[in-house]
C-alpha cells in the first residue's frame, strides 16, 4: 500500500508539473460551458428575409412591417423580379424570400383569398420549416385581425400549455447536461490513454513492469489521479451552470456526485481499453479524438433526440455510454428525481465499466515486444 | 525545392509506416460519414402523448382520433389519473399530456367556450416548442371542423384569408443528409489534418528528432512547407472520398463547381494546418497539443454553425466566428455542394480565409525557433 500511494504521488507531480495542461485542463471545462450555454440554441433569431412584393399595396406593406418587427427575421433586402431569388439564396444574402402575388391585397378584400409564397433555403432544413411555421403563424395572427371580434368568439376549444421542467424555455436546460458528458468522458478517456501510452512510447513502462508494482497497481496509480481532477472538473461545470444560468440541480446533490463518479469511472476505464489498444500516443490521441468526438456529440443525445433517429441508430447508440448518463444526469439535474428512476442507466454504466476493466486486464501485456 | 520535396517524401513515409494511422486516416471518416450523415434529422415524428380523457364522449373520441391520425403524435398511454400521468413523463415515458375535461363534449355541443391542457416536456425547449405548435394546429383544426358543422344553419360568410404555399429551394424534400454531409465532412477532414499535422511536430520535439533537423540547413520555411503539404493532400482526398460516398451512398447532387470547392478547401486546410502548426510551436509535449487541440477542435466544431444556425448565436459569438476557419468552409461546403453559389457569391469568405491561412502560417513559422 505504501507502495502505490508513492507511485500516486508520483504521479500527481508528474501532472502538476506540467502548468499549461493543469490550465487547460481546468480552463477549457470552465471555458467551454459558458460558451455554449450562451451560443448552442436551436431558437429561430434574426434570420434575415427578402421580400418580393409584386402587389405594393397597404396590406402587403402591414404584412412586411409585421413579419420584420416580429424579432425572429430581418428584413434583408427587396427584390423586384423572381429572377432575382436564386441570387439572393444562393449568396447566403437571404435565408428565405417571402413572394406577395399580384393584386395581394385587392384579392384579399374581394375573393376573400390571397396566397404567401414562402421560398426557403432548404440547405438548412431546420430552419426552413421553421421559418415557414413563423411566418404561417404570423399571417394566422394578421387573418384574425382582419377577421376582427367576430370570429374570436366562435373558438370553441381553446388549449392551454404547460411546459414542465423548463417554463422559461431556456436551451441551457438541453446543452448543460449534454456538455457535462461530452467534456468528462473527453478529457477522461483522453488523458488516462495518453498518460498509459506515454510510458509505452518512451520505454518506462518496461522500468514499471520491472518494478516490485503490480501491473494493476501501476494503472490504479495512474488512474487514482485523474479521477479526483475530473471530478474537481465536474463539480466546476456544475458550479457555473448553476451560477451562470440558473440550473440549480433540484435532485440529490450527493445522488448527482456519486453518479458523477461513477461515469467518471467508466470514462478512465475506456480510456485504459483504448491505451492496450493503441501503441504510440498518436494512436491514441486519434482514435479517442478525430474517432470518438463526433459519435459522441451526435449519438448520445446531446444535441439529436434519438427517439427522432431511425430505428437502428436507438440500437447504435444503445452501445454508447454518454446516452445514457445524459439521461441520468437530465432526470437528476432538472427533473428532481431520485435513484429509482435511474437506476437502470446506472447498472448500465456500471456494466460498461466492469466490462472496459475486464477488457483491458485481458489485453494488458505484461512484456512489451 | 529539391530539399522540400525529399522532406515531404520523408513525412508520407512516416505517416504511412504507421499502419494503424495510414488505415485510419481514410477508414474514419468513410465509417463515420456512412454512420453519422443518415443518423441526424430535427424533424418531429412520434411524439408520445398520453391522454387523460375524463369525458369519454363522441367529441373528445373525435379529438383524440385527429391526433393519432397525424404523424407527429402516437398516444402511447391513456389513464384517468392525472398523477400517474405526471409519473410517467417523470420516468420519460411520454413527451406530452393531453389533458380532456369531463365537461368536454357537453360544452362543445352546447357552445360553450372550453379549454384543453396540454403539458408539454420541456427539456428540450425547441423540441417542446414545435410539439405544442403541432397540437395548436389540429385543435385549429378541430375547431374549424366543429365551425363547419354548425355552420349549416349560419350564412356562409367567410371572413378573408390568407393561404401560404411553401418551397423549399435546393432541398425540394429537407433530406436532412443534405444537411448533414457537408458538414460532418468538414468537421472530420479538419479533425484528421489539424490532429496529425500538429501532433507531428510537436512528436519531433518530444522525441529530440527536431534537433536533427534544427542542425542541418533546411530552411524554416522549407520545414514548415513539408509539414503542411502532406495533411493537406491528405485531407483533399478525404474530402473527394466524401463527396463520392455522398454521391453513391446517399445520392447527395453536387450542383457547384467541384474545382471551386477544392480551390477554397486547399486555402481552409492551409488555414486549419498554419493553426496546428502554431498551436504546436508553443506545446512540448503531445499531451499539451491534445488538450490544447481539442480546445480548439471543439470550439471551432461547435461554434460552426454545423448543428445550430450561426443565426441565433449572440453577436459577440458571430464576431468569434469571424476568426473560425471551420465556420467559412461549413458555410461554403454547403452552398456550393447544393445551392451552386459561384465564386463571386463567396467571394468575401475566400479573402476571410486567405487572410486566416497566411497569418496563421506565417506565425507558425515566425514563432518555430531552430534553436532547441
Amino acid at each position: 500500500m505504501k507502495r502505490f500511494l508513492g507511485f500516486v504521488k508520483k504521479e500527481f507531480i508528474h501532472i502538476f508539473r506540467d502548468y499549461l495542461t493543469m490550465i487547460i485542463l481546468f480552463g477549457i471545462p470552465a471555458l467551454l460551458t459558458l460558451l455554449f450555454g450562451f451560443v448552442i440554441t436551436n431558437e429561430l433569431k434574426d434570420v434575415k428575409v427578402a421580400f418580393l412584393d409584386l402587389s405594393r399595396d397597404e396590406i402587403t406593406q402591414q404584412l412586411t412591417d409585421k413579419i420584420s418587427s416580429s424579432g425572429f427575421f430581418i428584413r434583408s433586402s427587396d427584390l423586384n423580379s423572381y429572377a432575382e431569388i436564386d441570387q439572393v439564396l444562393r449568396s447566403n444574402n437571404a435565408k428565405a424570400v417571402i413572394v406577395f402575388s399580384e393584386d395581394f391585397g385587392r384579392k384579399l378584400i374581394r375573393e376573400g383569398k390571397a396566397t404567401i409564397n414562402i421560398i426557403t433555403d432548404g440547405s438548412e432544413p431546420n430552419m426552413a420549416t421553421q421559418t415557414t411555421s413563423f411566418i404561417s403563424a404570423i399571417a394566422a395572427d394578421f387573418n384574425k385581425e382582419l377577421a376582427g371580434t367576430t370570429m374570436s368568439g366562435n373558438l370553441l376549444v381553446q388549449p392551454e400549455v404547460r411546459m414542465i421542467y423548463n417554463p422559461t424555455l431556456k436551451s441551457q436546460h438541453m446543452f448543460v447536461p449534454g456538455l457535462i458528458t461530452m467534456i468528462m468522458i473527453l478529457i477522461c478517456a483522453l488523458m488516462t490513454s495518453i498518460t498509459l501510452t506515454r510510458e509505452k512510447e518512451f520505454g518506462t513502462m518496461e522500468v514499471l513492469l520491472v518494478s516490485p508494482l503490480k501491473p494493476i497497481q501501476i494503472i490504479m496509480g495512474k488512474v487514482v489521479p485523474y479521477f479526483f481532477l475530473s471530478l474537481i472538473d465536474a463539480l466546476l461545470i456544475i458550479l457555473l451552470s448553476w451560477g451562470v444560468f440558473g440550473l440549480a440541480v433540484k435532485g440529490s446533490l450527493l445522488l448527482l456526485l456519486l453518479e458523477v463518479m461513477l461515469y467518471i469511472m467508466m470514462s478512465l476505464s475506456l480510456g485504459i481499453l483504448i491505451s492496450s489498444v493503441a501503441k504510440t500516443m498518436q494512436q491514441a490521441i486519434f482514435i479517442t479524438l478525430v474517432g470518438g468526438m463526433l459519435p459522441t456529440v451526435l449519438l448520445s443525445g446531446f444535441i439529436f433526440p434519438i427517439e427522432s433517429m431511425p430505428k437502428v441508430y436507438g440500437w447504435i447508440s444503445a452501445v454508447m455510454p454518454p446516452r445514457y448518463f445524459i439521461i441520468i444526469i437530465k432526470n437528476i439535474m432538472i427533473k428532481g428525481t431520485g435513484f429509482l428512476f435511474v437506476w437502470k442507466e446506472t447498472l448500465i454504466l456500471l456494466f460498461f465499466t466492469l466490462l472496459f476493466i475486464g477488457l483491458s486486464i485481458k489485453k494488458f501485456k505484461v512484456r512489451l515486444q | 525545392m529539391r530539399t522540400i520535396l525529399y522532406l515531404i517524401r520523408k513525412e508520407f513515409l512516416q505517416i504511412f509506416r504507421d499502419k494503424f494511422i495510414g488505415k485510419a486516416i481514410f477508414a474514419i471518416p468513410i465509417v463515420q460519414m456512412l454512420i453519422l450523415v443518415p443518423a441526424v434529422t430535427f424533424e418531429i415524428r412520434h411524439v408520445r402523448m398520453c391522454i387523460i380523457d375524463l369525458d369519454r364522449s363522441v367529441e373528445s373520441g373525435a379529438l383524440v382520433a385527429q391526433l393519432e391520425g397525424s404523424s407527429f403524435f402516437r398516444v402511447t398511454q391513456a389513464t384517468f389519473s392525472e398523477k400517474e400521468a405526471q409519473e410517467w413523463m417523470h420516468r420519460g415515458q411520454c413527451d406530452l399530456i393531453l389533458q380532456i375535461p369531463s365537461d368536454f363534449g357537453k360544452n362543445v355541443g352546447n357552445g360553450v367556450p372550453t379549454r384543453l391542457m396540454v403539458s408539454a416536456n420541456a427539456i428540450n425547449a425547441s423540441h417542446a416548442q414545435l410539439s405544442w405548435a403541432y397540437v395548436n394546429g389540429i385543435i385549429r383544426d378541430f375547431n374549424l371542423n366543429l365551425l363547419a358543422g354548425k355552420a349549416g344553419n349560419l350564412s356562409s360568410v367567410s371572413p378573408p384569408k390568407i393561404e401560404i404555399t411553401q418551397r423549399y429551394w435546393y432541398n425540394e424534400t429537407l433530406n436532412y443528409k443534405y444537411y448533414m454531409l457537408p458538414g460532418v465532412l468538414g468537421i472530420l477532414v479538419t479533425a484528421i489534418a489539424f490532429v496529425l499535422a500538429g501532433l507531428n511536430l510537436v512528436k519531433e520535439k518530444e522525441s529530440g528528432t527536431i534537433e536533427q533537423i534544427n542542425v542541418t540547413p533546411v530552411k524554416k520555411y522549407q520545414f514548415m512547407t513539408a509539414k503542411i503539404v502532406p495533411f493537406l493532400l491528405i485531407g483533399l482526398v478525404d474530402l473527394a472520398l466524401g463527396i463520392v460516398i455522398g454521391r453513391l451512398v446517399f445520392g447527395i447532387p453536387f450542383v457547384g463547381s467541384a474545382t471551386l470547392l477544392f480551390f477554397v478547401s486547399f486555402i481552409f486546410m492551409i488555414a486549419a494546418l498554419g493553426l496546428a502548426l502554431f498551436i504546436s510551436t508553443f506545446t512540448q509535449t503531445q499531451q499539451q497539443f491534445m488538450f490544447a487541440g481539442f480546445f480548439f477542435m471543439i470550439i471551432f466544431m461547435l461554434m460552426s454553425g454545423i448543428f445550430t444556425p450561426l443565426e441565433s448565436m449572440p453577436e459577440w459569438a458571430r464576431n468569434i466566428n469571424l476568426l473560425n476557419p471551420v465556420a467559412y468552409i461549413m458555410r461554403i461546403n454547403r452552398m456550393v455542394m447544393l445551392k451552386g453559389s459561384t465564386l463571386s457569391d463567396i467571394s468575401g469568405d475566400i479573402y476571410a480565409l486567405t487572410a486566416i491561412a497566411v497569418v496563421a502560417t506565417l506565425l507558425a513559422v515566425w514563432k518555430y525557433r531552430k534553436t532547441a
